[in-house]
């Protein structure tokens, strides 16, 4: 179907179940219940999803596969990000020719640092690729600051009139499909639930469902071989007469346009671009989210991506008095007692919290989030030995 | 002329932080194949060793002054430090004054075992898995260890000085026979100099002329060979690790009267610390020792506002510029080793 | 499990009893049920703090949410009441604002704007936030204001000192307490003048972002009007430690005073680094060398230790005014938490208080009836004294502090004495002042959402 395997199609159709019913599944918890604190299913939480997530499936065609290692991937989401953001001050609210703009500006500077950076592999080639983000991030900081906006970034003004579009004087510009505010949501009401169903949402999902179909044709094309042989053993490839430069450099300017496309929705759904979004805690946060998720397997960067999303949004927002609520019935000095245990990995603690999963996850499963889940699977499944589910080679444990 | 030589004292000083933090990373790089995101986590738990021993020496109990009163009006609190008690104040504010370098002594013992425990506890197993693995567990660690150590100081820079007797600063300039104040420099800027030329020197001595030292190379050259001739080069590795962890903490004890120590300064210093090693050369101790100085000295040049009249920004980007034009002219860094890290 | 405090919308509340079992799916889209965003219908009303939690501002952005709680305990009744019995307006009641009890969620901005914005868009889609406050620099502030701006709620500033937030990149929906550059500038130089004399030669180091360069152009127009020559001005990188090849220099120059337009952990680097280089024993042109540091932060000068003595300075607010509100906020805020607050906690809970004040004066949540109510409204009995909310550009207008590091201190918190209130109608401007935006800068109309 669609030119998948059948088990590749399988895992398209739960992903487009799970992207499309998102809004029902974060949020699980009725609203006036203590527990609607864990509740994502809010427009923004869910747009930040599946960006990350394209963001990271972008990521893990060149790290997964060849496993050229770029530490500085968060400068094409950023360049992409103020493509898309001139694009719509300049030229047209609409988002479409705006995440185009971010594609094609991500795409090229994609081209031209691949084609230096590419010139060296292993850690040589992490640096390289992280000195490019880095002076592009201080470039945006300070002196680009007439194009970047420097430290506040780029926002959309009442100043700004774009070539095709109706403003009123003093309005500000929002981005919209054709007319459709991306902000627009409807929300349904079921007894306690309460559902959002919000357009940007819908087209960020969209977005995101066909860049992992595109991935998965890209893993099991030729091209997809291509690479992986790059990774195993670029040495023996090169003596059986093939290049692996050009194949590489396609891979890295894919991998490119896919950080593009991702910082073009950002701006779609939320217009505003600052330099911070290239600093290298955030190429960090992408190669975290793959390897928590998993290296090299389809699924797995677009769950790490969904991970440390989630934690940074909503465990960061837990703080003292909710904990108190929520221990509330317990006695006094119990309740004063769990709040104490629990508060330095909550709210301004969030961090900690996301490190120590890092180090959870990678020492007892070393294949990340995606084998955990393979583990459940086959636990459900009786036990019955069954390595063959997912194309990944899997790793075992070093002890 | 002056401006010269001032930033190439400048230069030194800086090239001396770096080289001391990119020596300890690759020596776990060269010895264990390691990439160790918590190197930067081990500078800064080295920089609060110093505040750490500088609490234990103000440790007091409070009396009530009713002559006094604090900021709502009540009696107030003055802390009398024990160190007063125990050796009368002037002796006692005296070893209070002395706390950093009195901390090296504390760092030293402390930071091996924050090494041994670091190496035996989670890196050992991670010798034969991927780097990208070796990446996210270190990265974790240094998450974890920044956070703890937020939770008990705080995000607050913390100041600590340095003796009263090496404040101010050296006149070059008049030794030099220039006019005065022209090159001026602070007197620990030139210790940390000097410490760092000891420990970098001490470490090329210790593995140059000992017998560990040489077992140690034929491991970094050779792990395998080794193991087969009945050397327990395991042992060897995590005594390294240690010793490490304490130059990274040296380093970072010396560090604290320049700048005061705050829990997220390791990430400040640690993509730094991985460009100088790299562009050293991945395996290379001298190349990392070489690489750190040389950008330094750049780095001060590059901030010279004669030079940022003629080309703004250079301050921002040159480290970069430099680490890619020097890995695109020579593709294993300064002095990098064939084959290391390279796949 | 008790009822929760942080439900989304009170009308769920009401509606979860009916509609519990019967699941009766009532569709429609957010526009048409509220007159505004986040209208509170229940009788609670949510306001969001969002403070830097993680980072390099951690500290400051807890002392704000310590200020933040306990404007809300103020606000609902609870404890002394702190400046509302000082507060010229007396519309507060202490029984929430307009009837209902105020509840609030916190966030994290992390300091960066897309961390902040997220957090704060949280807020108003998830927790039905009506008004969004906080933050602990410039770039997160109109970032966060012009997202308040476009979602159609209020926005408070909390820490933010750049020119822009209420210069150019000023919106209707958004309002700042805080000073601003320009005041810095305007209340240093004569303090600076008379102290050092109009014949000074000054060296600008200037962090090289966006608060550098208004910072640098107001304190460098100031003190150039009183006299006073600019040798040089250099930019350094926001994420420099080491300051010392762009201290070594300035001897060289032949200036005779060092400028630090640095903030937060650069202040604290670059002063301290500054004063080992033994500066300020330095002569030069016959004078004392001398070092300023336009903003200061009490928090921070704290990590720059001995350092800050004698260094001259300005400030929003600090705890040792002796006016009643200043006396009242100090005595509520250290019985609570045992130590004095910073400029940072003072601004963020009277921005609270002038919130709640604004609403309870409009009768309405309705931001642009809230926003017409904070327009050119003037009060006093919060700290500064006489203060004015200017209606052209939505900054508030009042005495500025120019503070030094003292010399004596005599507990940790005593860091800073005030060397002169200046007068607000020193550091009073146009509203289409050059380094406000120009004729340019404009508020735009206000958005109520919905």
């Amino acid at each position: 179907m669609l030119g998948l395997e059948k088990k590749d199609f399988q895992l398209l159709l739960v992903v487009a179940g799970l992207t499309l019913l998102a809004p029902f599944i974060l949020n699980p918890f009725p609203e006036s219940s203590g527990m609607a604190q864990f509740n994502a299913g809010y427009p923004d939480l869910m747009q930040r999803f599946v960006i990350f997530g394209i963001f990271a499936i972008g990521f893990n065609i060149l790290f997964g596969l060849t496993g050229y290692l770029s530490f500085g991937h968060a400068a094409f989401l950023g360049i992409g990000s103020y493509g898309a953001i001139w694009m719509m001050k300049l030229i047209s609210l609409n988002v479409i020719p705006a995440i185009f703009m971010a594609i094609i500006v991500a795409g090229i500077f994609a081209l031209a640092v691949g084609f230096i950076t590419l010139r060296r592999s292993g850690i040589y080639f992490s640096i390289l690729t992280l000195a490019f983000a880095q002076m592009s991030y201080a470039l945006a900081y300070s002196v680009l600051t007439p194009i970047t906006g420097g430290e506040t970034g780029l926002q959309i003004k009442s100043s700004d009139s774009p070539l095709f579009s109706n403003l009123e004087e003093g309005e500000i510009g929002r981005a919209n499909l054709f007319g459709m505010d991306m902000r627009a949501s409807f929300e349904l009401n079921i007894g306690d639930w309460l559902f959002t169903f919000n357009a940007g949402y819908y087209i960020a999902a969209i977005a995101m469902l066909a860049s992992f179909y595109l991935a998965i044709r890209i893993f099991r094309s030729p091209f997809g071989m291509m690479l992986r042989a790059i990774k195993s053993n670029q040495t023996r490839m090169s003596y059986t007469g093939l290049n692996p430069r050009p194949h590489t450099l396609a891979a890295f300017v894919i991998s490119g346009m896919y950080a593009g496309l991702a910082g073009g929705l950002m701006v779609a759904m939320d217009t505003q671009v600052g330099p911070e979004r290239m600093f290298w805690t955030a190429s960090g946060e992408v190669v975290l989210m793959t390897i928590l998720g998993g290296v090299g397997t389809l699924i797995g960067p677009v769950l790490g991506a969904g991970a440390i999303k989630y934690m940074e949004n909503i465990l960061s927002k837990i703080n003292k008095d909710v904990l108190h609520e929520w221990f509330a019935f317990l006695p006094d000095g119990l309740e004063d007692l769990l709040v104490t245990i629990i508060y330095p990995f909550i709210g301004k603690g969030w961090h900690l919290t996301l490190g120590i999963l890092f180090m959870l996850v990678v020492i007892y499963l070393p294949g990340g989030l995606v084998e955990g889940g393979q583990r459940i699977a086959r636990a459900l499944r009786g036990k019955k030995a069954n390595d063959e589910d997912g194309p990944k080679a899997s790793t075992e444990p070093a002890e | 002329m002056e401006a010269i030589i001032l930033q190439i004292l400048n230069g030194l000083d800086k090239g001396s932080a770096y080289a001391l933090i990119a020596l300890g990373l690759t020596l776990i790089f060269g010895t264990l194949g390691v990439v160790n995101f918590a190197h930067g986590a081990l500078f800064m738990i080295g920089a609060f060793c110093a505040v750490t021993l500088s609490r234990i020496l103000t440790l007091s109990h409070t009396i009530i002054d009713e002559t006094k009163t604090d900021f709502l009006g009540n009696p107030a609190k003055v802390e009398v430090p024990y160190v007063h008690d125990i050796f009368g104040v002037a002796t006692g504010d005296a070893i209070i004054d002395w706390a950093v370098p009195l901390s090296i002594l504390f760092a030293v013992p402390v930071m091996m075992a924050v090494g041994y425990i670091m190496e035996r506890g989670l890196i050992k197993h991670f010798y034969t898995r991927p780097h990208a693995d070796q990446i996210l567990v270190t990265f974790g660690l240094a998450i974890v260890l920044q956070e703890v150590i937020k939770y008990f100081y705080g995000a607050n820079p913390i100041p600590t000085p340095a003796p009263q007797a090496f404040t101010g600063s050296f006149d070059f300039g008049a030794a030099l026979g220039f006019d005065p104040n022209l090159i001026i420099y602070p007197y620990w800027r030139i210790i940390y100099f000097v410490f760092a030329a000891v420990i970098i020197g001490a470490v090329f001595a210790f593995l140059q002329y000992t017998t560990f030292g040489m077992v140690v190379r034929a491991g970094m050259a050779d792990r395998e060979t080794v193991g087969l001739l009945g050397i327990n080069i395991d042992r060897r590795f995590t005594i390294m690790f240690g010793l490490a962890a304490a130059v990274a903490g040296l380093a970072g004890v010396m560090y604290t009267p320049i700048n005061s120590p705050n829990y997220h300064m390791g990430m400040d210093f640690l993509v730094l610390s991985f460009v100088v090693v790299v562009v050293g050369g991945m395996g290379s101790l001298p190349g990392a020792v070489l690489a750190g100085f040389m950008l330094g000295i750049l780095e001060s040049f590059a901030s010279m506002r004669e030079v940022l009249a003629i080309l703004p920004g250079l301050n921002q980007i040159i480290i970069y510029l430099v680490a890619i034009l020097i890995l695109l002219t020579r593709p294993r860094g300064l002095m990098g080793r064939k084959g290391v890290m390279e796949d | 499990m008790s009822k929760s405090n942080f439900t989304r919308r009170g009308l769920l509340k009401t509606s979860a009893v009916t509609g519990a079992g019967l699941a009766l799916p009532t569709i429609f889209t957010a526009q048409s049920a509220h007159a505004f965003t986040n209208e509170p219908t229940g009788g609670t009303v949510t306001l969001g703090f969002n403070v830097p939690q993680t980072g390099p501002y951690a500290d400051e952005g807890a002392d704000e949410l310590r200020a933040y709680q306990l404007a809300v305990e103020h606000l609902n009744g609870g404890g002394d009441g702190g400046m509302m019995n000082t507060f010229s307006s007396k519309a507060l009641q202490g029984n929430g604002i307009l009837g209902k009890k105020v509840e609030f969620v916190t966030g994290d901005t992390q300091t960066k704007s897309d961390a902040a914005r997220a957090s704060a868009k949280s807020m108003i889609e998830k927790d039905g936030a009506i008004m969004i406050t906080g933050g602990s620099s410039s770039g997160v502030a109109v970032a966060v204001q012009a997202l308040c701006q476009e979602a159609g709620v209020i926005f408070m500033a909390g820490l933010t000192h750049s020119n822009d937030t209420t210069g150019k990149d000023r919106k209707a929906n958004g309002f700042r307490h805080f000073f601003n550059s320009y005041m810095s500038g305007a209340a240093l130089a004569p303090v600076l003048a008379n102290a050092y004399g109009k014949d000074r030669k000054a060296y600008h180091l200037t962090a090289d972002y966006n608060w550098g360069y208004t910072t640098e152009e107001a304190v460098k127009a100031s003190t150039e009007a009183m006299g006073w020559e600019t040798v040089a001005t250099v930019k350094t990188p926001l994420t420099q430690t080491d300051f010392s090849s762009y201290i070594a220099p300035v001897l060289q120059s032949g200036a005779d005073t060092l400028v630090l337009n640095h903030y937060g952990g650069n202040m604290v680097n670059s002063l301290t680094n500054a004063v080992q280089f033994g500066l300020r024993d330095k002569q030069v042109n016959g004078k004392d060398f001398q070092i300023i540091v336009p903003l200061y932060s009490r928090l921070m000068a704290k990590g720059a230790g001995a350092n800050v003595k004698g260094i001259f300075g300005s400030a929003n607010w600090h705890w040792s005014l002796t006016d009643e509100g200043s006396k009242a906020f100090v005595k509520s805020f250290g019985t609570k938490y045992g130590f004095p607050p910073s400029q940072a906690a003072h601004t963020t809970y009277v921005q609270t208080l002038l919130y709640a004040d604004a609403c309870e004066r409009a009768g309405s949540f309705a931001p642009c009836a809230v926003a017409e109510a904070l327009e050119d409204f003037e009060f006093d009995g919060l700290g500064n004294g006489k203060t004015l909310y200017r209606g052209a550009d939505h900054q508030c207008f009042k005495d500025v502090l120019v503070v030094k590091g003292k010399e004596n201190p005599t507990s940790e918190f005593d860091l800073l004495e005030i060397v002169e209130v200046t007068p607000v109608e020193q550091v009073t401007y146009a509203p289409d002042h050059p380094q406000m935006g120009g004729a340019e800068a404009t508020l735009g109309s206000c958005n109520n959402g919905a």
